[in-house]
């Protein structure tokens, strides 16, 4: 390549993954534009998923990004980096910041690397990182929304009328009685928590789940898919 | 004098907004408060049959914005009242004749004069809405214990709240306690758990309401009619009154319903 960016493109679950090499970040975009540009009919309506390592990105440079790959008719849906500024301007920017777990091959490679750093490197194996999730600190009315890529966890009711999407799993401490829409992105293992589950409509990725009118005592409860049978297990603190 | 302008709305149309900005005024204007509505429902306009001004209106809340006339000379002074004014709506234009900021302007021309503004919101979400909300202190919603009303009413108090004018209150109107006794309407219980704000009033079904409607008479002057009761003791309660709720159990129902038919009977 001309500008010595070195690009890695792979096909992901979700669309298209560029990995970018090293240098500096105008080179890198130049770079990625021309190559989406020599390969315009390849990459037209594609999902991309951005890689860039350790960079430091801002809002502005990544929402430039968008708006030029949006203009090719291409959308930035996720960037992944290892650099927690950049995760969070990309967050910040709506921008997913985890994709779906890596295959099998990938996690096996990685737990290799992982072996060969340094054990000064490698942090506590009690500290544990989490996933990414959103808090929304009151009542879903009728008419209000949150998506997110992400997990959400709802501090309040969901009203009927509201809707909830995420694309891993919904947390409610509160009433749940809306439209809500866990692992949107195709993912089957998201969960659906809530105080009192009873949601006008459900759903777990593709799977469109209505619950017959709930019977027996109210309680908190949890709702999974197990080899595509529902699952509704109560949350019992005696049992734990 | 600086006036609380309240708004009423509902989402839902046919709740009884109109009934309840008119009867909330009278009540309002009873106890020798200055109340001046407004009806924001531009091109439906209500208020004023139900108040019975119709036939006084010369200048109307678009020929106030648009400068034809001065505020004073649109307050239509109802003369059952002494300190009951209507600015009515036009019937002739739409939603779009008047902006949000030409309600607020207006209502803080009006503040200086009066005790209380009451504006009656038209329904659905859009423009008219927007301007009867735009220069509200407090939003008062008003539902019916069905489960569409119910279900507008939580959409609407959303609403208020993003645009954060205070917990909005509710009155809860035409509930029939008998009705509720069989289980077959929305118990006021099962509309505060889902809508959860400041219940102000209950207002039983009463077909009192119906008459005095048609008669442009409102209800809230038949000190014998439960639904003017209720308005009254809403009315007590903007005023910061503390007012035990009306007891509507079946028995009175049942006795209320059947004098009433004897009253209307013996008109």
């Amino acid at each position: 390549m001309d500008s010595g960016v070195n690009l890695q493109i792979k096909g992901v679950r979700d669309g298209l993954l560029i990995a970018v090499g090293e240098g500096e970040w105008p080179a890198v975009l130049s770079a990625i534009l021309d190559h989406i540009d020599a390969r315009l009919a390849f990459f037209k309506g594609a999902r991309l998923t951005l890689e860039v390592g350790n960079r430091v990105l801002h809002a502005a440079e990544l929402g430039t990004l968008r708006d030029r790959l949006s203009d090719r008719g291409v959308t930035l849906w996720a960037i992944l980096s290892s650099s927690p500024v950049t995760e969070q301007t990309a967050q910040v920017l709506g921008l997913a910041t985890r994709i779906h777990a890596p295959r099998p091959a990938e996690r096996e490679r990685e737990r290799e690397r992982e072996r060969e750093r340094p054990a000064s490197f490698r942090p506590l194996d009690t500290n544990l990182e989490g996933d990414n999730a959103i808090l929304v600190q009151r009542t879903l009315r009728s008419g209000f929304r949150v998506a997110s890529h992400a997990h959400i966890i709802v501090l309040g009711d969901v009203n009927p009328g509201a809707e909830v999407s995420a694309g891993g799993n919904i947390i409610v401490w509160g009433r749940l009685r809306g439209n809500v829409h866990a692992g949107m992105d195709g993912n089957e293992n998201a969960v659906v928590c809530a105080l009192e589950l009873m949601p006008t409509q459900l759903r777990i990725a593709d799977m469109v789940i209505s619950l017959p009118g709930r019977r027996g005592k109210i309680q908190p409860e949890m709702l999974s898919l197990r080899n595509g049978q529902v699952v509704i297990e109560p949350w019992n603190p005696k049992e734990k | 004098m600086a006036a609380h302008v309240v708004t009423i709305s509902s989402g839902k149309g046919g709740v009884g907004k109109t009934t309840t900005t008119a009867n909330i005024a009278v009540a309002l204007a009873m106890g020798g408060q200055k109340v001046a509505c407004i009806d924001a429902d531009i091109g439906l306009r209500n208020l004023d049959l139900i108040l019975g001004l119709e036939n006084r209106i010369v200048y109307d809340l678009v020929d106030v914005v648009e400068g034809r006339c001065r505020i004073r000379q649109a307050m239509i002074r109802d003369k059952r009242l002494p300190e009951l004014y209507l600015i009515p709506s036009a019937q002739t234009r739409d939603k779009s004749a008047v902006s949000p900021s030409d309600m607020v302007r207006l209502c803080d021309e009006l503040r200086q004069e009066v005790d209380w503004i009451l504006i009656d919101s038209p329904a659905g979400i859009e423009r008219g809405f927007r301007n009867a909300m735009a220069p509200a202190d407090m939003v008062v919603v008003v539902t019916n214990p069905e489960v569409s009303a119910v279900r507008d009413a939580d959409r609407v108090i959303g609403l208020v709240e993003a645009e954060e004018k205070g917990p909005a209150r509710l009155v809860l109107n035409r509930l029939n306690p008998v009705m509720v006794k069989r289980g077959d309407m929305l118990a006021p219980d099962d509309v505060l758990e889902l809508l959860a704000v400041e219940l102000i009033g209950i207002v039983p079904e009463d077909d009192t309401v119906v008459v005095s409607t048609n008669r442009g008479q409102p209800v809230a002057m038949d000190a014998k009619s439960r639904a003017g009761q209720a308005f009254q003791n809403i009315a007590r309660r903007l005023k910061g009154e503390q007012v035990p709720f009306m007891d509507l159990d079946e028995k009175k129902g049942v006795l209320g319903w059947l004098s009433r038919i004897a009253r209307a009977g013996g008109d």
